[in-house]
C-alpha cells in the first residue's frame, strides 16, 4: 500500500509502529479511532462505486455512438401472404438470428410485428388472441397486441415494433422502431 | 502566520460523517442517472446519454474532491 494512503497513527510512547509490542502491531487502530477509520474506508468504497457508475455511463455513451454508425436494416421476407391464419402468430428472427420476433395476424388485412423479448427482463412473450394482449409469463407483464404498449405488470417500455411491408409476394420486415 | 489547532477526534468523526452523507447522496444520484439513461437508451432515446454522462462525471469529480479533502484532514496533523 502506498505510504500516503496509510492512516497516520500516534502511539502513547511516541515510537513508530515497527517498535510497538506485538499486540499493537496486530491491532494498530485504537478503539476510539475505529469508527473514524471505518467510515473513511467506506467513503473510499463509495468513491470507487461512483467511478464504476461513470464507467457504465461511458459504456452507454459508446453504444449510442456506435449505434449511430449502422446503416438501414435489411429488408427481409418473413412470411407468405396466406401463411399465417387470422388469429395466429408466426415467430421469425429479425434483424439478427438471435432477435426473436412475432408476426401477428389479428384480422384478414391486419398484421403486427413486435420483438418477442419482454422489455422487463427479456423473457419471451406469448400472444393471447382472445384477450388481445401479449403475455410475459415470467413476471406477468402484459402488452397490448396492436400497439405493444405495456398494460400491466413490471414492464415500463413498449415492445419494439417491427416495421412491416405487405407486398404481392409476401410480408417483409424492413426496420425496428424502438420506443420509450 | 496563524496557528491552526489540530482537530479533535470527535470533530474529525463529524467531518467524516458529513462527507459520507454527501458522497452517499451523490452515489445514489449517479445510480438513478445510470438506470434512467439505460432505460432511455434501450427505448431508442439517445438525447439524454451525453448530458447524463457529463453529470455523472461531475458527481465523480465532486466525490474525488471530498475524498482528497479527507486525506488532507489526516495529513494536517
Amino acid at each position: 500500500m502506498v505510504d500516503w494512503l496509510k492512516p497516520k497513527m500516534r502511539y502513547p510512547d511516541g515510537q513508530p509502529l515497527e517498535r510497538q509490542p506485538r499486540w499493537r502491531r496486530d491491532f494498530p487502530i485504537e478503539s476510539g479511532e475505529d469508527a473514524y477509520v471505518a467510515r473513511r474506508d467506506f467513503v473510499k468504497f463509495l468513491v470507487l462505486t461512483s467511478a464504476a457508475f461513470v464507467t457504465g455511463q461511458l459504456w452507454i455513451l459508446g453504444r449510442a455512438i456506435l449505434g449511430r454508425g449502422r446503416g438501414a436494416l435489411p429488408r427481409t421476407r418473413i412470411a407468405a401472404l396466406d401463411e399465417v391464419p387470422v388469429g395466429s402468430a408466426k415467430m421469425f428472427a429479425y434483424p439478427g438470428e438471435h432477435d426473436q420476433c412475432l408476426l401477428l395476424r389479428t384480422a384478414p388485412d391486419t398484421y403486427h410485428g413486435f420483438s418477442q423479448t419482454c422489455t422487463h427482463l427479456a423473457c419471451a412473450v406469448t400472444p393471447d388472441f382472445e384477450n388481445n394482449y401479449l403475455l410475459c409469463p415470467c413476471h406477468h407483464g402484459y402488452f397490448d397486441m396492436t400497439t405493444g404498449q405495456p398494460l400491466a405488470g413490471p414492464p415500463q417500455r413498449p415492445l419494439p415494433r417491427i416495421l412491416l411491408e405487405i407486398a404481392g409476394d409476401g410480408i417483409y420486415a424492413h426496420g425496428v422502431e424502438l420506443r420509450t | 502566520m496563524s496557528y491552526r489547532e489540530p482537530l479533535q477526534r470527535q470533530q474529525k468523526q463529524t467531518i467524516v460523517s458529513g462527507v459520507l452523507c454527501f458522497v452517499g447522496i451523490l452515489v445514489i444520484l449517479q445510480l438513478w442517472l445510470l438506470t434512467a439513461t439505460m432505460n432511455a437508451h434501450l427505448g431508442g432515446d439517445n438525447s439524454v446519454v451525453v448530458p447524463a454522462a457529463v453529470a455523472s462525471v461531475i458527481c465523480l469529480a465532486l466525490n474525488l474532491g471530498l475524498l482528497y479533502y479527507l486525506y488532507q484532514l489526516d495529513q494536517r496533523e
